[in-house]
């Protein structure tokens, strides 16, 4: 790695403030807490979806059910990337049939991931809605996406580095903008 | 993390940390057996050819069954003939193979070596599916596989192998694979029927099946393979069940929640009673289960795209 110019652009009380709106804005738009449920797509979106639901629960009372995807086996890219992601697993402890599913990621960026994750969530069932909700949205898609629910909307350089750090992954809460100075394209590791 | 070989030709070139990445990516696949929709689009537009020159039913239809569980196209090429496919003719036969453009080769071979020489010479990835009495590396991560979720770790397990080790290319992958990964391995059967050297590859010999079972944490039984016994290995089945046979009281000498594995067909009341194989401890079933979820993880790690651009 060359060095690389990291600016912070949202520190743990904005990411905490922006969860409690999405999470405000969740209830407002469904009304209610019944049939609705929160599916993370592995590893961000998971902690994030849990942090949802926790919130959801203190404003109507019960909270509502949390799953976990793992999108690699639906990458668009397998045959082209050198190391296979290891798999992580994937639960979904609902009935999916016929429930509203808030799918949550950390980044939303080429649309490729959730792309990934609708694929996957299909085969396992046949949801009646899926939403979208994401902690950032840093532009730049290639396919046609949008989420319904939006942490902070952050204008990126393709070139850069969008990364969300989380306390229950990383230790700490922050979302940095990372500038490759080292001649890399920036893509996430994450990629789609 | 990735493996390092395009091929996977045994366990005997594997680290313990490929072996783990293996493991850990079978887990991910384990659970797509309970979903409605058993498939997943991973290896779409892939070829497999299951090419098996020696019968097998059971390691065949894991394979294909992995295959078509993560959306390869397969292909299956057996013959009957057991003669012996000398050099040039299996390069003729691989010459063949690939003008069809295959991403894969899974190869089941009477010939130890087998698996290696298409390796060397070819430019598919071969995935070793059992060569003579060599290795059999897919069976060993399988029963690895089973080991970990029955026992939540595989090192310092007690771990006995009996039966037919001379002819087993099974007992010798798993001995390779259970050392490297820290576990106490025994293996025990008739003076005839074991290989000298195994004590080189790490595990304790003995002809005791007592003293093999004594406290062990996992009992592995071998198939008698009466196929491949041309000469007296031992003087009647009757005998050999007597002496190496796994029932009832033989087992409580094991680890209290000690498990008892097979990599079938088993022979009922030759190496194992029916009890023991039906009872409680026994995972055999398990086995058959874990062994899609590794094949599809194997054929996930090695289809790992352009190898150079990621080296």
């Amino acid at each position: 790695m060359g060095s690389a110019a990291r600016i912070r652009v949202l520190d743990g009380p904005s990411i905490d403030r922006s969860l409690t709106r999405i999470a405000h804005e969740i209830l407002e738009r469904n009304k209610t807490l019944r049939g609705l449920a929160l599916v993370g797509v592995q590893t961000r979106g998971v902690p994030l979806a849990r942090r949802l639901a926790e919130r959801l629960g203190a404003i109507e009372g019960e909270a509502p059910a949390v799953g976990v995807l793992d999108i690699n086996l639906y990458r668009d890219d397998l045959s082209r990337i050198g190391d296979h992601p290891v798999l992580k697993r994937t639960e979904i402890p609902f009935e999916l049939d016929g429930s509203i599913v808030i799918l949550v990621d950390d980044v939303l960026f080429t649309g490729r991931t959730v792309r990934a994750a609708l694929d996957a969530l299909m085969d396992l069932g046949r949801p009646r809605q899926i939403q979208l909700a994401v902690l950032v949205d840093r532009g730049h898609r290639e396919l046609p996406v949008r989420a319904d629910f939006v942490g902070k909307n952050l204008p990126t350089a393709p070139s850069e580095r969008v990364d969300v750090l989380l306390s229950e992954t990383d230790g700490d809460d922050e979302v940095v903008i990372v500038k490759a100075e080292d001649g890399g394209d920036g893509r996430e590791e994450k990629r789609p | 993390m990735r493996l390092a070989s395009p091929h996977l030709l045994g366990i005997e070139p594997l680290t313990p940390d490929e072996i783990t990445l293996i493991l850990d990516t079978a887990e991910g696949f384990s659970d797509i057996a309970s979903r409605e929709i058993k498939k997943v689009p991973t290896l779409r537009g892939k070829t497999v050819v299951n090419f098996f020159v020696e019968p097998s039913t059971r390691t065949r239809s894991s394979f294909e069954l992995a295959e078509k569980r993560l959306s390869a196209d397969s292909l299956n090429f057996s013959t009957s003939t057991s003669s012996l496919v000398k050099g040039e003719t299996l390069l003729d036969t691989l010459r063949n193979l690939e003008a069809m453009d295959p991403d894969f080769i899974v190869l089941r071979h009477s010939e130890a070596g087998a698996p290696h020489f298409l390796a060397k010479h070819g430019k598919t990835s071969i995935v070793n599916a059992g060569d003579g009495a060599h290795e059999h590396p897919t069976q060993a991560l399988l029963d690895a596989f089973t080991i970990r979720r029955k026992k939540a770790r595989i090192a310092n397990l007690k771990v006995a192998i009996v039966g037919d080790i001379l002819h087993s290319r099974v007992a010798r992958s798993n001995v390779l694979l259970l050392t490297k990964m820290g576990a106490d391995v025994s293996v025990c059967g008739p003076p005839t029927l074991l290989p000298r050297g195994l004590e080189h590859l790490g595990a304790k010999v003995t002809h005791r099946m007592d003293e093999a079972v004594e406290g062990a944490d996992v009992v592995m039984m071998l198939r008698i393979q009466r196929e491949r016994m041309k000469g007296g290995f031992f003087p009647t089945l009757r005998e050999y069940a007597a002496f190496y046979g796994l029932d009832a009281s033989r087992m409580k000498r094991a680890a209290p929640g000690a498990i008892v594995m097979h990599p079938g067909p088993i022979n009922r009341g030759v190496e194992i009673m029916g009890d023991v194989a039906d009872g409680d401890a026994s995972v055999i079933l398990d086995q058959v289960r874990s062994g899609v979820a590794v094949r599809m993880a194997v054929l996930y790690l090695l289809a790992g795209g352009d190898r150079e651009a990621a080296a």
